[in-house]
């Protein structure tokens, strides 16, 4: 088998998560009983025209843009023409001669080793609608029909599946990072092609390829490229040819399966669509893009540990989420300890909700001791279900720390006098029987008392007694 | 005079003086197409109960004085254009009874006018053809001579206009369709600058040449519907930002210092002698109206119905691909496969020039024959609009023939669809230019006792309809006082 290596180009369709579909004002979201998410338009009805939605070529030219792509000057929507049910026109509109973003790459890191994948190009399209079956005979769902897509084609660089599944996470990481799509293989939100041939190693010529289909996991994305490498070694020491074709991936038997040969394919007749006009981007337009690439998830994270100095495991949690880690750089900017938002905005499930100024200004306070650290869960809830601002909503829920030490002085000599067997306690020894005595100090301010000033007050005392 | 007999001026005035209501004219007009158009054959729907309450809302206008030039006048759609709720055939067995969920942006722009549409006329087939002959679902006969086709595509509308059976019709014209059938039956026939009219709502035949334009008895008429009907449409992202659409302006300035060209190529081999005589006639009396004419030359014309023919099959052989009795219209009987599905439903649903034009549109757009047909053809129409481009440095605009003959009988040339083709020569070079022109008549000629309409075509640069107006205006007033 070692004398034999593959090389493999991935197809990566991504839908984009625009409010609207690309060419209709139908919400582009998945959902929906069938045909409620579709128009005139998306359905492809006679005399309708499709209208470029301009956040899709945003969109498209910010995902090129964190690849590393050239973005074009001049662009142009072209007609693949098929028959099939789930395609209302019998045209796909997509690119064909002059995609939006060309020339880009991935630097991807197996084992230890780098490796700089190219990306050819990516272009814009719209997805299909949905065939489903019944006992009752097939249905057409057009909810799907016009739903954005861009189409990641790479360089056939690869080699190992290994290599393929490192190309495909850090391509779902970028893109997710600059917040285009969720790029969920399960839901259909990411669907990924695989194109492969082999050669002898050391051989720098291509060899007849084969396209493996409908793959849905990077499970099962590694899983076929070493059966699919397997058989065509197997085929080519047997003698045998290899035929263009595309095949599909059975995860049970383990083994390709061929399901149409080229020669008998489509022929797509691709030409301009006259409905469209062509895409120009400006110099300014290419700035404004420029101006909302985020820089990369590591640098990212660096920035946490070394700037902020953020624990790691805290750093990388908010990481996790682009929105979480783009909502957090822009409240700490707001902030003197950094930490402290962090801490809050990760206790928090749905912190993506809140704004950053909102984040900033409870981060603020409770650094400030204006309120005590249980303060935030409370006033982000009443924030939620009544939009009042925070000043508000501490006065009204009674949340601001008491700072008069005058009041806490004669608290805490209340909380001695009336605590003796405590008191006796603490004065044995036992630390412990501290906490009890500022229990009872917080219930008498209604929590509103700083626990580490009223626990230094009443150590004081104590220790004077 | 009979209110059907009347321009759209002279109807609008009594409107507003109160002398007739809309409703009274829907009626007038009614009874005029029930009166003659079993002859004619000009309507495939008469839409009666619409009309009436068309013409109710536009009384309603006139009561509260929000009332325009088009309000309560009666009109026809060409029926390749969606009403919401009024069956759009397309005069294809193809769509049958489909009743669009939508209005067309005209349909829009006309109900917003009150204007009252009484119903839907007929065509060549998905407006393939150029005698109406081509309708899968009637004959119409030309107002001026029954045994005679009317032209077409738009004959429907044409003829509905000639024979007094509604003010003004509302047509499309992708290489001719308002502009012949317009001078076959006598009327007038503007297809504007592309981009003026907006698309959406009419059934695509080849997107980059389709536009919809008036046809009406007057040219002054005329430029009040493209006021009506021309607006900016965010739904079709061809239609043009809005720019100056006052079409009438220049109607009754008369034409001293305009250059007008008369290219030659239109008036050589293939043009009927008596033709190419009536259009030099109307040359002099534009003369006389203070026009200087000229003689010029447009060789990369001949370019353009070859370039013309690939490039609209192959936009047609895409548009009408949705046509697969999948989600609406004719779906065949008898399938056992999908594969049988679209090949006996397209086969069965379209007629013989369809199929014809789908199959040439997928020809040239197949693998290894795109840069052969399609790619050449584009680089032609390049060529042509930089010839225009050219001739219109010098000229402000030309005058040719719209047609080489005038009307020919029913059935002489269907089963000829190169001669039938050869007819399309004086009109297509506008639509592969985008340009804007005019067919107004300008005499009839004598033949088996019948006498035949004609027209001249005036076309200018992009923009230039309210100049093309003044002129044709100016005609149409000397050739009244010649009379």
């Amino acid at each position: 088998m070692a004398k034999y290596e593959s090389v493999i180009g991935l197809e990566v369709h991504i839908e984009l998560r625009t409010k609207t579909k690309i060419f209709c004002d139908c919400p582009a979201d998945h959902g929906g009983d069938p045909n409620t998410r579709c128009c005139p338009v998306c359905m492809g009805m006679p005399g309708t025209l499709p209208v470029l939605n301009k956040r899709v070529v945003e969109f498209a030219a910010r995902a090129g843009m964190m690849l590393n792509c050239e973005i074009a000057h001049f662009s142009k929507m072209d007609r693949k023409n098929y028959f099939y049910p789930d395609l209302p026109k019998a045209y796909q509109i997509s690119q064909l001669d002059h995609p939006l973003c060309e020339h880009g790459y991935i630097d991807i890191n197996v084992n230890g080793e780098e490796k700089r994948i190219g990306i050819t190009r990516i272009h814009i399209e719209e997805d299909a609608g949905k065939l489903v079956h019944t006992d009752g005979g097939s249905g057409a769902d057009c909810n799907r029909c016009g739903v954005p897509l861009i189409e990641i084609v790479s360089e056939p660089d690869i080699r190992t599946a290994a290599q393929a599944k490192a190309y495909l996470e850090r391509l779902r990481e970028l893109i997710r990072w600059v917040g285009v799509s969720d790029c969920q293989m399960e839901t259909g939100s990411m669907r990924c092609d695989v194109n492969l041939s082999i050669r002898p190693v050391g051989d720098t010529n291509l060899y007849t390829r084969t396209e493996i289909k409908n793959l849905n996991s990077l499970k099962h994305i590694a899983a076929a490229i070493d059966a699919e490498k397997a058989r065509q070694i197997d085929e080519t020491e047997a003698g045998r040819a290899l035929v263009q074709e595309t095949r599909r991936y059975d995860p049970e038997k383990d083994k390709t399966y061929s399901m149409r040969v080229k020669e008998n394919a489509n022929d797509y007749r691709y030409f301009p669509d006259p409905d469209l006009v062509p895409i120009i981007l400006t110099d300014e337009d290419h700035a404004r893009f420029r101006a909302m690439i985020p820089d990369l998830p590591e640098e990212r994270l660096a920035k946490y540990v070394n700037e902020l100095k953020l624990p790691e495991a805290t750093a990388k949690s908010l990481c996790d989420e682009p929105a979480l880690a783009n909502l957090y750089s822009a409240a700490a900017e707001q902030v003197q300890q950094p930490k402290l938002l962090a801490n809050l905005m990760l206790a928090d499930a749905d912190a993506v909700q809140i704004p950053a100024e909102i984040w900033a200004e409870l981060t603020n306070l409770c650094a400030a001791n204006k309120i005590n650290r249980s303060a935030p869960a409370k006033l982000l809830e009443a924030y939620r279900e009544s939009g009042k601002d925070i000043p508000a909503l501490v006065q009204e829920l009674g949340l601001e720390q008491v700072q008069d030490t005058g009041l806490l002085n004669s608290i805490a000599d209340e909380v001695i006098a009336a605590n003796p067997k405590a008191v006796a306690d603490y004065k044995a020894g036992k630390e412990a029987a501290i906490k009890a005595l500022m229990g009872q100090v917080m219930k008498r301010t209604k929590g509103a008392a700083n626990p580490q000033e009223a626990t230094a007050l009443l150590k004081e005392k104590l220790a004077k007694l | 005079m009979k209110y059907s007999e009347m321009d759209i001026a002279a109807l609008s005035a009594l409107l507003q003086k109160r002398e007739v209501s809309a409703r009274e004219l829907a009626a007038d007009a009614l009874s005029a197409i029930a009166e003659t158009d079993g002859t004619i054959g000009a309507y495939l729907t008469v839409a009666e109960e619409e009309a009436y309450r068309q013409a109710d809302a536009a009384d309603e206008m006139l009561k509260s004085g929000t009332a325009g030039a088009l309000t309560g006048i009666p009109f026809a759609m060409k029926d390749n254009i969606c009403t919401k709720g009024v069956r759009t055939t397309c005069a294809s067995k193809m769509l049958g009874n489909w009743l669009p969920v939508y209005d067309a942006c005209v349909t829009e722009q006309l109900k917003k006018a009150g204007a009252v549409m009484l119903g839907k006329t007929n065509m060549d087939e998905f407006a393939m053809g150029s005698s109406s002959e081509n309708s899968a679902l009637g004959v119409t006969r030309n107002p001026a001579a029954p045994d005679y086709v009317p032209g077409g595509s738009s004959g429907g509308s044409a003829a509905a206009v000639a024979a007094n059976e509604c003010a003004f019709a509302i047509g499309s014209d992708t290489g001719g369709s308002i502009r012949q059938p317009a001078s076959f039956c006598g009327v007038v026939g503007m297809k504007p600058t592309y981009g003026t009219v907006s698309r959406y709502g009419l059934v695509a035949y080849a997107s980059s040449f389709d536009q919809i334009g008036p046809l009406t008895k007057t040219v002054a008429d005329n430029a009040k519907v493209l006021e009506a009907i021309s607006c900016h449409d965010r739904r079709d992202s061809t239609s043009l930002p809005q720019y100056d659409t006052n079409y009438s302006a220049l109607i009754g300035k008369d034409l001293s210092g305009m250059r007008i060209g008369m290219p030659k190529e239109y008036f050589g081999e293939g043009i009927h002698p008596q033709v190419a005589e009536l259009v030099k006639n109307a040359a002099k009396q534009l003369e006389q109206a203070g026009a200087v004419i000229e003689e010029c030359s447009l060789p990369a014309v001949s370019y353009a119905l070859p370039a013309y023919y690939v490039l609209c099959c192959a936009e047609a052989s895409s548009n009408l691909a949705r046509f697969d009795g999948i989600r609406y219209g004719f779906r065949a009987e008898g399938i056992e496969d999908l594969d049988q599905l679209y090949r006996k439903t397209r086969t069965q649903g379209f007629g013989r020039e369809v199929r014809r034009r789908i199959l040439l549109g997928n020809y040239v757009l197949s693998a290894g024959y795109y840069d052969a047909y399609y790619k050449k053809a584009q680089q032609a129409r390049t060529l042509l609009i930089r010839a225009f481009a050219e001739l219109f440095a010098k000229y402000d605009l030309l005058l040719t023939p719209v047609a080489p003959t005038p009307a020919y009988k029913i059935g002489e040339k269907s089963n000829d669809p190169m001669e039938m083709a050869l007819g399309d020569i004086c009109t297509v070079p506008v639509n592969l230019g985008g340009l804007p022109a005019i067919s107004v008549p300008c005499g009839k000629i004598a033949q088996d006792g019948a006498e035949l309409p004609v027209g001249f075509q005036l076309i200018g640069p992009a923009f230039s309809e309210a100049k093309i107006y003044q002129a044709a205006a100016a005609y149409e007033k000397s050739g009244i006082a010649a009379r």
